[in-house]
C-alpha cells in the first residue's frame, strides 16, 4: 500500500481507477501489465460489492450484440481473451452452448433475423436448429418449443473468482487497491488528479470511472456533471439445487422481444441451474430486494420450460442491479486525463477485458508493458473441475453443501486480498451459498473467522450499530 | 488429487450419517450380531443436531435420565463405541453407488466402502429464506435456527441481539430458548398460517417470555442495509407494521437432508422430500436402507433415536435374505389436498407384511376429522385426526395392515355429509 495518496517511490500514481467491480478490475489488469502504476479505490469494504454481485455467469460470444456498436466489439475482444487467459489464471470455464429457443410463432418467425444478426457479429458457428434436434439434445425441455438456433460457443464461467483473478494479478504486479475509499470530490491541475477521498487524498495523471451504479454520481462529483444518468435495472434469479443441472445441457436462451430481453434458464459452472433475470427499472441504486411474487413468478417460467423442475429444490435466490442508463449503448469517453467507462449493463462480465483494452488504447501506453507478470492462482471453484476436498491435507470439509475445505478458507483469509465480510467469504470460497445456507457450516465459520473479519459474524453485547454500512 | 489406487473396504452395514437415528441403529445392529458396522459422519464430531441444542429435555425415554442435547449425543456416540461400532469422524460420502456402495472422502483420502447393507440417517435441516421465498433485502443477520445454536452453544456467538422469530413450531420456541441463553429476548414471533403451528397451550411461554406473537401475516419483508433493520409484514387486520429487528430467526419448515439422495439412483418422494421406502425403510434398490428425519421431516431425537433401533433389527435380519428376493409391495398414497404427504409410500404384503412403525401423514392443511386408509374401496382402517398444518399425524400401519390390503391404499379424510 501508497502512502499519502502517491505510488510507492513519492510520484503520483499513473492512474487512479474508480470502482471495484469487474470493469475496474479488468482495466486495473490491463493497465498494470502493460506498466502503469495503478491504484483502485473502492468506497465498499470490499470488491464486486455492487453490480458485479449478482448476473448470470455466461461468457457470451456477443451474438445478440447490436452490430457495430462498441459493446459488441468489447464483448468479442473479450471473450477471446478470457478463453486465452483462463488456463493460465485457472480460471474454470464449461463449454455449455447456448441455444436460443422459440416457444411462439411470432418468436419462430424472429428466428432468421437473429441468426442473420449473429453472423453479422462475426459468431459463424450460430446455426437453425429443428424442434426434433432441440428436443434430441434437451430431452427434458418442454414439447411447446416450436424452433430455436444455437450459440454453440457460449460458456459457463465463475463470474467472482474471475473479477477477483484480475484485482489479484493487478495487484501481484504493483498495484495498490484502497477499500471503504469513497471518492468525495477532485480535480485537476497541472496534469494530475487530486481526488479527495474518504481515507484521504489520491494523486494521479489519469482517472478512469469505473464506478457502474454510480458511473453518473462519480461524473458529476469530479467533472461537474454527466451527459447519461444511471437507472438501475434489477434483475431477480431463483437457483435451483444440483440436481436440477442434470434437466438441461445448453444455456436456454429466450427470443428478446421489444420490451424484455426475456430469462434465461442455465446451468452454473457450480454445478447448480438457475432462472432470471427479470428485467425491473427503478429508481434505487441500493435496492436488490427479493419478492416472493417476482419469484414464485421466475420458477413457473422455468418449470414451464423445464418441466421437471417442479420436483427440485430451490437453493437460493438473489437479485443483481444492471447500471443501465436512457441510453442503448455503453457510456465510454475521454477528455483531459479522465475516462468514463458507464453504463455497462449485463455484458461486463463477458466485455470487461474487451473493454479493458479499448479504454488501454484510448489514453495510450503510461509505460514498459511487463515482460514476465506474476500470475498468483486462485482456488477453482467449479463443480466441473477437481476441487479441493479431493486433494489431500486440506483439513477437513466445513461447507457441506458446496465441499468448501478449512484449506480453502485459510487460503483466502490469510491471502493478499482478504474478504472483509462474509458476504466476501462466500464469493471467494462459496461457502453457505449451498442448498442448506449456512444450517450446517455458520458455527464453524463463525468460530473460523472469529477476529478476522472488519464485518464479524459475532455481534458483541451491547453492541452499537457501525456509522458506515457495507 | 490422491495418486493411488482407491481403496475398497468390505462391511456389513455402512450408516450414512451419526445422528440419533445413525447411532442407535449402528449400536443396535451390533448388539443384535452384525459383525462390522461402520458409521460415516461428515461433520467432526458424532452426534447431529442435539449436539447443538444446549435444552431439555432429551434422553429420558432413552437412559432414563433427563439431559441437555450435547449430553445426549455424547451419550449416544459412547453407546455406539461401546458395542464396538466404526466411528469415522470427518467423512464425507460423495456419491452412492448401486448394490450397496459407497464413495467417502475423509482427510482428503477417496476410499470406496462395499457394504452389504446401506443405511440412510442424513437427517434433516430448515428450510432457508430462499426456499421459503421471504421476501426483501439480504443484509447480514439472517439465521435459521439451527444456525444460531451451533452458533451460540458450539462457537459461543450471538449474530444479532434482538431479533424476530419466523415461524412457530416448537424449534421455533427452542429458538426462543437459545435467546434466553445468550440473555436476549426476541422481538416478536411472527407466523404466516393463521395460528402458531406448536400446540397452542405454548402461546402462554410467549406471554411468560413476554414475546409478541403475530399470526396469519402477509407479504413478509426483511429490510436493511448491512444489517438487519426490520420485518414488515400485513397483519390480519389488514395493517402494515414495521418491527426494528438487528436479526431474524429462520425456523421451523424442515426439509430431509437429501443431497446424496437426489443425486443417487435411488427414487425420491417429492411429496415428503425422503426416499421411496417401504414400512422397513427400504428403498428403491434393496441394498438400501433409511431410517430417521431423513424419511420425512421432522420427529423428535427420541423418535429418531427409537426409529433407528427398530431399523436394525429389520435390517440385521435381511443379511440374512438374499437382496434380491421379490417382494410383493403395494403403493400407499394420499387422494386429499389436506394431506401433503405420506411416509412410508409403500409396504410390503403377504409373508413380510408386519409394521413396527407409524403411518405418518404430513399435513398441507389443518385437519380435524376422521381418516381413513383404503384399499379397491375397502376401508382398512378408520379414525380421528387431528393436527395443524406442517404437522403429521401417525397412523397405526400394523392395524391398516392387519386388514390385509391385497392394492393400494388410499389415505383421505371421511366426507362429513
Amino acid at each position: 500500500m501508497s502512502d499519502h495518496g502517491r505510488s510507492p517511490g513519492g510520484a503520483p500514481f499513473d492512474v487512479a481507477i474508480i470502482g471495484a467491480g469487474v470493469v475496474g478490475c479488468a482495466i486495473a489488469r490491463r493497465l498494470t501489465l502493460d506498466g502503469a502504476r495503478v491504484v483502485v479505490l473502492e468506497k465498499a469494504r470490499d470488491v464486486l460489492d455492487g453490480a458485479s454481485k449478482g448476473n448470470s455467469a455466461i461468457l457470451h460470444t456477443g451474438f445478440d450484440a447490436p452490430p457495430g456498436s462498441l459493446e459488441q466489439a468489447c464483448v468479442a475482444s473479450g471473450y477471446a481473451e478470457y478463453l486465452n487467459i483462463a488456463p493460465a489464471l485457472n480460471l474454470p470455464i464449461l463449454k455449455s452452448g447456448a441455444m436460443v429457443l422459440a416457444w411462439t410463432t411470432e418468436q419462430l418467425a424472429a428466428l432468421p433475423g437473429l441468426i442473420g444478426k449473429a453472423h453479422r457479429n462475426g459468431v459463424p458457428d450460430v446455426a437453425p436448429l429443428e424442434r426434433d434436434e432441440i428436443l434430441r439434445r434437451e430431452p427434458n425441455l418442454s414439447r411447446d418449443v416450436l424452433g430455436g438456433f444455437e450459440v454453440p460457443g457460449e460458456y459457463l464461467i465463475d463470474p467472482w473468482t474471475t473479477a477477483h483473478a484480475y484485482i489479484l494479478q493487478a495487484l501481484a504486479n504493483g498495484a495498490s487497491l484502497r477499500r471503504g475509499a469513497e471518492v468525495l470530490g477532485g480535480h485537476r491541475g497541472k496534469e494530475i488528479w487530486t481526488l479527495n477521498t474518504s481515507t484521504g487524498d489520491v494523486h494521479a495523471h489519469y482517472v478512469i470511472n469505473c464506478a457502474g451504479l454510480y458511473g453518473d454520481v462519480v461524473d458529476r462529483r469530479l467533472l461537474g456533471r454527466s451527459t447519461f444518468k444511471i437507472r438501475p435495472r434489477k434483475g431477480q434469479f431463483v437457483v435451483f439445487d444440483k440436481p436440477a443441472s442434470a434437466l438441461a445441457s445448453a444455456i436456454l436462451l429466450p427470443v428478446p422481444s421489444k420490451t424484455t430481453k426475456g430469462i434465461v434458464v442455465c446451468r452454473t459452472i457450480f454445478g447448480n441451474l438457475l432462472v432470471g433475470p427479470t428485467a425491473e427499472d427503478q429508481d434505487d441504486r441500493e435496492d436488490a430486494s427479493t419478492d416472493r411474487a417476482t419469484l414464485e413468478a421466475l420458477r413457473g417460467q422455468g418449470i414451464k420450460m423445464l418441466p421437471g423442475l417442479a420436483d427440485c429444490e430451490i437453493t437460493a435466490t438473489y437479485a443483481g442491479l444492471r447500471p443501465a442508463c436512457e441510453f442503448p449503448e455503453y457510456q465510454v469517453m475521454q477528455e483531459d486525463g479522465y475516462v468514463t467507462v458507464g453504463a455497462i449493463r449485463s455484458t461486463g462480465l463477458s466485455a470487461a477485458l474487451g473493454i479493458a483494452r479499448h479504454v488501454a488504447e484510448m489514453i495510450g501506453p503510461l509505460g514498459t508493458p511487463l515482460t514476465e507478470p506474476v500470475i498468483p492462482l486462485v482456488d477453482r471453484l467449479s463443480e466441473h473441475h477437481p476441487r479441493d476436498w479431493q486433494c489431500d491435507g486440506h483439513d477437513g470439509i466445513v461447507c457441506h453443501c458446496e465441499l468448501v475445505t478449512r484449506r480453502e478458507i485459510e487460503r483466502v483469509l490469510t491471502g493478499p486480498m482478504p474478504p472483509a465480510s462474509l458476504q466476501g467469504l462466500k464469493r471467494r470460497t462459496r461457502v453457505t451459498m449451498g442448498r442448506c445456507q449456512g444450517f450446517y457450516c455458520l458455527p464453524e465459520l463463525a468460530r473460523i473467522t472469529t477476529g478476522r473479519l472488519e464485518v464479524p459474524m459475532d455481534v458483541p453485547t451491547g453492541m452499537s450499530e457501525g456509522k458506515d454500512h457495507d | 488429487m490422491t495418486e493411488r489406487a482407491i481403496a475398497t473396504e468390505q462391511c456389513c452395514i455402512a450408516i450414512v450419517g451419526g445422528g440419533s437415528a445413525g447411532l442407535a441403529l449402528a449400536a443396535e445392529a451390533r448388539r443384535l450380531g452384525a459383525k462390522n458396522v461402520v458409521v460415516l459422519e461428515r461433520e467432526q464430531s458424532a452426534g447431529g443436531v442435539p449436539r447443538h441444542c444446549g435444552h431439555y429435555p432429551f434422553g429420558l425415554r432413552e437412559y432414563g435420565r433427563l439431559m441437555k442435547g450435547p449430553d445426549y449425543a455424547r451419550r449416544n456416540v459412547a453407546a455406539a463405541c461401546a458395542v464396538g461400532v466404526d466411528l469415522r469422524t470427518g467423512a464425507t460420502v460423495s456419491r452412492l453407488l448401486p448394490g450397496g456402495g459407497l464413495e467417502v472422502v475423509q482427510d482428503g483420502y477417496a476410499y470406496t466402502v462395499r457394504a452389504e447393507r446401506v443405511v440412510l440417517c442424513t437427517g434433516v435441516r430448515e428450510a432457508s429464506r430462499a426456499q421459503r421465498m421471504i421476501s426483501g433485502d439480504r443484509p447480514s443477520g439472517i439465521v435459521t435456527t439451527g444456525a444460531l445454536q451451533g452458533m451460540v452453544y458450539l462457537a459461543g456467538q450471538a449474530p444479532f441481539r434482538r431479533p424476530i422469530i419466523l415461524g412457530s413450531e416448537l424449534v421455533s420456541y427452542s429458538a426462543i430458548q437459545t435467546c434466553a441463553h445468550l440473555g436476549i429476548r426476541p422481538v416478536a414471533m411472527v407466523e404466516e398460517e393463521p395460528n402458531t403451528l406448536a400446540p397452542g397451550q405454548l402461546q402462554l411461554y410467549l406471554r411468560l417470555r413476554g414475546v409478541p406473537l403475530h399470526t396469519g401475516v402477509s407479504d413478509l419483508a426483511i429490510r436493511g442495509k448491512g444489517r438487519v433493520e426490520a420485518v414488515s409484514f400485513t397483519d390480519m387486520t389488514g395493517q402494515r407494521l414495521a418491527i426494528e429487528t438487528d436479526g431474524v430467526i429462520i425456523s421451523g419448515r424442515f426439509l430431509p437432508e437429501s443431497a446424496l439422495l437426489r443425486a443417487s439412483h435411488l427414487e425420491v418422494d417429492p411429496l415428503s422430500g425422503g426416499p421411496v421406502t417401504d414400512q422397513h425403510g427400504r428403498c428403491s434398490d434393496p441394498a438400501f436402507f433409511a431410517a430417521g428425519n431423513l424419511l420425512r421431516p421432522a420427529e423428535t431425537s427420541g423418535f429418531c433415536w427409537r426409529e433407528g433401533r427398530r431399523a436394525a433389527a429389520h435390517v440385521v435380519a435381511d443379511l440374512a435374505r438374499p437382496r434380491d428376493m421379490d417382494r410383493h409391495t403395494v403403493a400407499i398414497r394420499a387422494e386429499d389436498p389436506a394431506i401433503g404427504f405420506v411416509s412410508p409410500q409403500r409396504v410390503v404384503i403377504g409373508r413380510e407384511s408386519s409394521a413396527s412403525g407409524p403411518l405418518h401423514v404430513g399435513l398441507a392443511l389443518p385437519l380435524n376429522g376422521v381418516l381413513q386408509a383404503t384399499s379397491a374401496g375397502r376401508v382398512l382402517w378408520s379414525g380421528a385426526g387431528k393436527a395443524r398444518p406442517v404437522r403429521r399425524v401417525h397412523l397405526p400401519l400394523d392395524k391398516i395392515l392387519a386388514a390385509r390390503p391385497e392394492a393400494d391404499i388410499v389415505v383421505s379424510r371421511v366426507e362429513v355429509r
